[in-house]
C-alpha cells in the first residue's frame, strides 16, 4: 500500500488512477510505460515509475475466488456460540460470522470495530458509541440492546461462558442512548476495550439462544454448518467495511495430524493451513507455489523454581539457573530460529508495554557457578518437563547438559503429556510450564504472577508488584503506565523463579496465491481473523 | 434340516455372544476407570481449579462413584439409551450414528478388492505350489504385511498426492458426488489397508486348499478327466471354505476398529478415530458404546464365517 501513496506522490493521484484502471484491465509494463511516456515524461523516470506502479498493483486486493483452510483440531465441541469457544478452529469460525465492539491490531492495541468511539475519565464507567448502519446478516439493524444482551450473557453462569472470569469485571452494561452504551465496571481497568475485543466477546443477535444458524455482523454469513467436520461460509455483500471481504467462499476444515496437513496443503487440496511444525518449514519453502506465514507472539515455556519448597528456595539458585540457559543455542537448535529471545520475563516484544530498556540477561557460566555456590545448592535437582508444555523436554535436556559444565547435576524426569498440567505442573518442584499468548499484559500478569494468583507458578509474593498491577490496570496515561509495567518486568526479571529462555513463533503454511496475511500476536492465522483480510491473486 | 442345524447354531451363538459383550462392557470400563484423570480433567486441561473441576464433575455425573456409574449405563442400555457423551453433551447414539456409514463404507470398499485379490492370489499360489510364483506371492505377502501401515500410507501420499498430484491427499467423504471420485478419494486408504489384510487371507487360503488339494477325491476327479479350474473351484473350493471364511472374518473385523492410523493420516471421520479420542477424553460412554460396538461386529462376522462353513459343506448341513 505504501508503493501506491508514494506512486499518488509522484504523479498525482488522477494520474496514478489511471494507471492503476489500466493495470487491472490487463495492462503490462510496456503499456504503462507507454501511457507515461506519451504524457511527455522521461523514459528513465517512466521506467521506475512503472515499477512502482506494478508493485502497487501486486498488492491491491482482488475480489473473488474460494479458499480451503485446514485448522488443528476438529471436534464434535466445535461451537458456533462466542461464549463457548475453546480452541482455533473455534475462534477462527466466529471471526468469519461476528464482529467485536473492538478488534486488536498487530500490538494488541484495540481498534474501533462495532464501537465507533470508546472514552472514559477514570477507567471505570465507559461509553462506547455504536457505529451505525450495521446490519446483522438477516437484516436487523444493530442496536443497543443487542450489545447488552451479548455481554451481560457471559456473566450469567447458566451461560457456562469461558470468559466469565473477564466478564465478572463488569458491573453493569446499559443502553445509554440511541446509539451508545455505558459499562461500569466493579474496579477501573485500562484495558476494557482490549477485553472486549477477544474473541468471546463478540456481538450477537439480542435474545439468541440457539446459535446453529450464525447470525452475526461478520463479513461472512453461514452456508454450512457440521461440527467436527467444516464449515462453509460466503461473502456478506451488506458488510460494514467498504470493499471487505474480498473472498466469495471459505470452507474450514479440522485435520489433527500435522504432517497430514502438511500434505494437504502441498498436494493442492488446501490453500491455508495452522499450526506448521518448525520442522516442516524446509520442505514447505522448499516446493515452489508454497509459503510459510510466522507470527511472533508472546507463547513461552517456562522453567519454574517454586520459592516455597525445594532448591528455588534459595534466591541464588534461580539467578545460576537463569544465567545457565544458553538462549541463542536453544533458539537456533530447539526453535530451528522460530522464536525470540526471552529475558526471565512474561512481556514478549511485539507487546506495547514491553521493556526494550530491560538489559538482556546472557548465559555466563561463570555467575551460574557463583550463584550456585552461594546458594549451598548440592547433589542431583530434579526437573520435571513433558511434551504438553512446548519444547520443554527439549530445554530440559540443554540445560542439564551445561549444568554439567557447572558441576550441577540436573535429572530429567519425563512426564507424559496426558494429566500433566493436573498432576504435575504447579506440584514439581522445579519443572516446566507453558503459556499461551494473553490478549493484554495485564491479563498474563494477574493470571500468573499476582501473590495471590492460582497459577501463581513460582509462588513469588512481592506487594509493590501487586500494587504496580492495581495501578497500572486503572491508569488511563498511556506513558505512565508504560512505565509502571517496565518496573513490573525488571521485578519479575530480578527477584521471580520463572526462567523464560524464548518466546515461541506460531507457523502457518499457505500457497503463495493468497496474499494479505500480516501477522496479530492473539496466535496464528493472524489471530484467527484471517478471514476478511485475504484475497486470491 | 438346513435350517434347523443353522437355527440352532445361531442361537447358541447369540446367547454366547450376549455374555461376551457384557464380559467386554465390564473389562473396558474398569481399564478405562483405572487410567489417570477423568473426562472433567482433560477437558479443563491447564485451567483445572478445583472449584471447575468440581463443578464440571456435577454437571457430568462424575461425583458418583465408578461401579454405580456403570449399573446406570447398563440399566439404561437394557433400555435401548446409549447414553450421552461426557464431553459433548451429545447423544452417542448420534455421535456413532453420523461415523459409522463412513466406517462401513471404508470397510466394504476394501473388503471388495482385497478378499478377491487375497483368494485369487491364495488359490493360485496353491494349485501352482512349489513354482517361483508361489514363493513370490508368499514372500512378498509377508514382506508387505511386515511394512507398517503408517509408512506405506505416509510414503503413498508423498509419491500419488504432494509429487504426482494424481490422487488427493485427504480421503472427502462430504463431496464425492461420482463414482471416479470415491475411487480416487478412497484409492490410498484402501491400497493401505489391502496391504495389511491381504496376507493373512492369502496364506490361510494356500493352506486350506493345499490341505484339500492332497485329498484322495481330488485325485478321483482328476482322474475323471475334469479341467484343473472345475478341479479347483468345483470340489476343493467348497470344501475348504471353512477355514478360508474364518480368516477373511477375522481380517474383516480388524477393518472397523483397527483403521486409526488410516483415519489420521487421511482425515477419513470414522469410527476408530472417535474412539481413540474419546479414550484420550476419558469419555466413558463413548468408549463403552464403541468397544460394544467392535465386539458385536466381530461377533456377527465370526458366526457368519461359521454359517458359511456349514452351508458350503452337503455333510455338515444334511447332520
Amino acid at each position: 500500500m505504501t508503493e501506491r501513496k508514494a506512486l499518488e506522490a509522484l504523479i498525482g493521484p488522477h494520474e496514478s488512477q489511471r494507471l492503476m484502471t489500466a493495470l487491472q484491465r490487463g495492462a503490462s509494463r510496456r503499456d504503462v510505460l507507454a501511457m507515461l511516456t506519451a504524457g511527455g515524461m522521461q523514459a528513465a523516470l517512466a521506467g521506475s515509475l512503472a515499477g512502482t506502479a506494478l508493485s502497487a498493483h501486486a498488492q491491491t486486493p482482488k475480489r473473488g475466488g474460494k479458499i480451503r483452510v485446514a485448522g488443528a483440531t476438529a471436534a464434535a465441541t466445535d461451537t458456533l456460540d462466542p461464549a463457548k469457544q475453546s480452541n482455533q478452529t473455534d475462534y477462527s469460525r466466529c471471526n468469519m460470522l461476528y464482529n467485536g465492539l473492538t478488534s486488536l491490531d498487530a500490538s494488541l492495541t484495540p481498534q474501533p470495530a462495532l464501537a465507533e468511539s470508546f472514552a472514559t475519565k477514570d477507567a471505570k464507567t465507559w461509553v462506547f458509541t455504536l457505529r451505525p448502519g450495521v446490519q446483522f446478516h438477516d437484516g436487523k439493524a444493530l442496536t443497543p440492546a443487542d450489545v447488552v444482551y451479548s455481554l451481560s450473557r457471559h456473566k450469567d453462569p447458566a451461560t457456562a461462558s469461558k470468559a466469565k472470569s473477564l466478564a465478572d469485571q463488569i458491573e453493569s452494561v446499559k443502553a445509554s442512548g440511541a446509539n451508545e452504551i455505558t459499562v461500569t465496571l466493579v474496579a477501573p481497568n485500562a484495558d476494557l476495550p482490549v477485553i472486549l475485543g477477544t474473541f468471546h466477546f463478540h456481538i450477537v443477535k439480542d435474545g439468541t439462544t440457539d446459535f446453529n444458524a450464525g447470525i452475526g455482523t461478520g463479513p461472512f454469513k453461514l452456508k454450512e454448518f457440521k461440527p467436527g467436520v467444516r464449515s462453509v461460509v460466503v461473502r456478506n455483500g451488506n458488510y460494514w467495511k467498504p470493499g471487505k471481504p474480498y473472498l466469495d467462499e471459505i470452507e474450514f476444515i479440522g485435520i489433527g495430524d500435522e504432517s497430514a496437513r502438511v500434505n494437504a496443503l502441498l498436494s493442492g487440496g488446501m490453500d491455508l493451513v495452522g499450526v506448521v511444525n518448525p520442522r516442516s518449514l524446509a520442505r514447505i519453502t522448499g516446493t515452489p507455489g508454497y509459503a510459510v506465514f510466522k507470527t511472533q507472539s508472546g507463547q513461552y515455556s517456562d522453567l519454574i523454581m517454586r520459592k516455597d519448597i525445594g532448591p528455588g528456595a534459595n534466591p541464588d539458585f534461580a539467578l545460576a539457573m537463569k544465567h545457565l540457559f544458553d538462549r541463542e543455542q536453544m533458539k537456533k537448535t530447539i526453535a530451528l530460529d522460530q522464536a525470540v529471545v526471552g529475558n526471565d520475563q512474561p512481556i514478549d516484544p511485539t507487546n506495547r508495554f514491553h521493556f526494550a530498556g530491560l538489559p538482556q540477561r546472557q548465559f555466563d557460566l561463570d555467575k551460574a557457578k557463583f550463584h550456585l555456590q552461594k546458594s549451598g545448592v548440592t547433589g542431583t535437582v530434579p526437573v520435571v518437563a513433558s511434551p504438553a508444555a512446548l519444547n520443554s523436554v527439549e530445554m530440559a535436556l540443554v540445560l542439564q547438559q551445561t549444568a554439567q559444565r557447572i558441576g550441577l547435576e540436573l535429572e530429567v524426569k519425563r512426564m507424559p503429556a496426558d494429566g500433566y498440567w493436573s498432576n504435575h505442573w504447579l506440584n514439581s518442584a522445579v519443572g516446566f510450564g507453558n503459556v499461551n499468548p494473553r490478549p493484554s499484559a495485564d491479563i498474563l500478569l494477574t493470571q500468573f504472577f499476582k501473590s495471590d494468583a492460582t497459577w501463581n507458578e513460582s509462588r513469588w509474593k512481592n506487594p509493590k508488584f501487586d500494587q504496580l498491577l492495581l495501578a497500572a490496570r486503572a491508569e488511563t496515561d498511556t506513558a505512565k503506565r508504560k512505565q509502571m509495567y517496565a518496573d513490573m518486568q525488571t521485578l519479575i526479571h530480578q527477584e521471580a523463579g520463572i526462567g523464560i529462555p524464548l518466546f515461541m513463533a506460531s507457523l502457518d503454511a499457505h500457497s503463495t496465491k493468497l496474499k494479505g496475511l500480516s501477522p496479530i500476536p492473539l496466535g496464528g492465522l493472524m489471530g484467527y481473523n484471517f478471514a476478511e483480510n485475504v484475497w486470491l491473486e | 434340516m438346513l435350517n434347523r442345524a443353522i437355527v440352532v447354531l445361531l442361537a447358541q451363538r447369540i446367547a454366547l455372544a450376549m455374555l461376551s459383550l457384557l464380559a467386554v462392557s465390564v473389562v473396558v470400563f474398569a481399564v478405562t476407570a483405572v487410567l489417570p484423570g477423568d473426562a472433567a480433567q482433560e477437558q479443563l486441561g491447564q485451567e483445572a481449579t478445583p472449584e471447575a473441576l468440581a463443578a464440571l464433575r456435577a454437571q457430568m455425573g462424575l461425583n458418583v462413584p465408578a461401579p454405580e456409574r456403570y449399573l446406570r449405563w447398563l440399566a439404561g442400555m437394557f433400555r435401548g439409551e446409549l447414553g450421552t457423551s461426557a464431553t459433548t453433551q451429545l447423544p452417542v447414539g448420534e455421535l456413532i450414528a453420523s461415523r459409522l456409514p463412513n466406517s462401513l463404507l471404508l470397510a466394504a470398499v476394501t473388503a471388495l478388492f482385497s478378499v478377491p485379490i487375497a483368494l485369487t492370489l491364495g488359490i493360485s499360489a496353491a494349485v501352482w505350489r512349489g513354482s517361483w510364483f508361489d514363493r513370490v506371492a508368499s514372500a512378498g505377502a509377508v514382506a508387505v504385511v511386515s511394512v507398517p501401515e503408517f509408512l506405506v500410507a505416509t510414503l503413498a501420499v508423498l509419491v500419488f498426492a504432494v509429487q504426482l498430484r494424481w490422487l488427493p491427499a485427504l480421503s472427502y467423504v462430504s463431496d464425492i458426488e461420482s463414482l471416479g471420485q470415491m475411487l480416487r478419494a478412497f484409492a490410498m486408504p484402501v491400497l493401505t489397508l489391502c496391504c495389511v489384510i491381504v496376507a493373512q487371507m492369502m496364506r490361510m487360503t494356500r493352506a486350506a486348499v493345499i490341505d484339500q488339494l492332497e485329498a484322495p477325491y481330488i485325485e478321483m476327479v482328476r482322474l475323471k478327466g475334469a479341467s484343473p479350474l472345475r478341479m479347483v473351484l468345483a470340489h476343493a473350493l467348497p470344501n475348504a471354505v471353512g477355514p478360508i471364511a474364518n480368516a477373511v472374518a477375522l481380517s474383516l473385523s480388524y477393518l472397523l476398529g483397527g483403521v486409526i492410523i488410516v483415519e489420521t493420516i487421511f482425515n477419513y471421520p470414522g469410527i476408530a478415530k472417535l474412539m481413540v479420542d474419546g479414550v484420550s477424553q476419558r469419555d466413558m460412554p463413548l468408549v463403552q458404546a464403541c468397544a460394544m460396538l467392535f465386539c458385536a461386529a466381530y461377533l456377527i462376522l465370526v458366526t457368519t464365517a461359521d454359517v458359511c462353513g456349514i452351508v458350503a459343506n452337503p455333510r455338515l448341513r444334511h447332520r
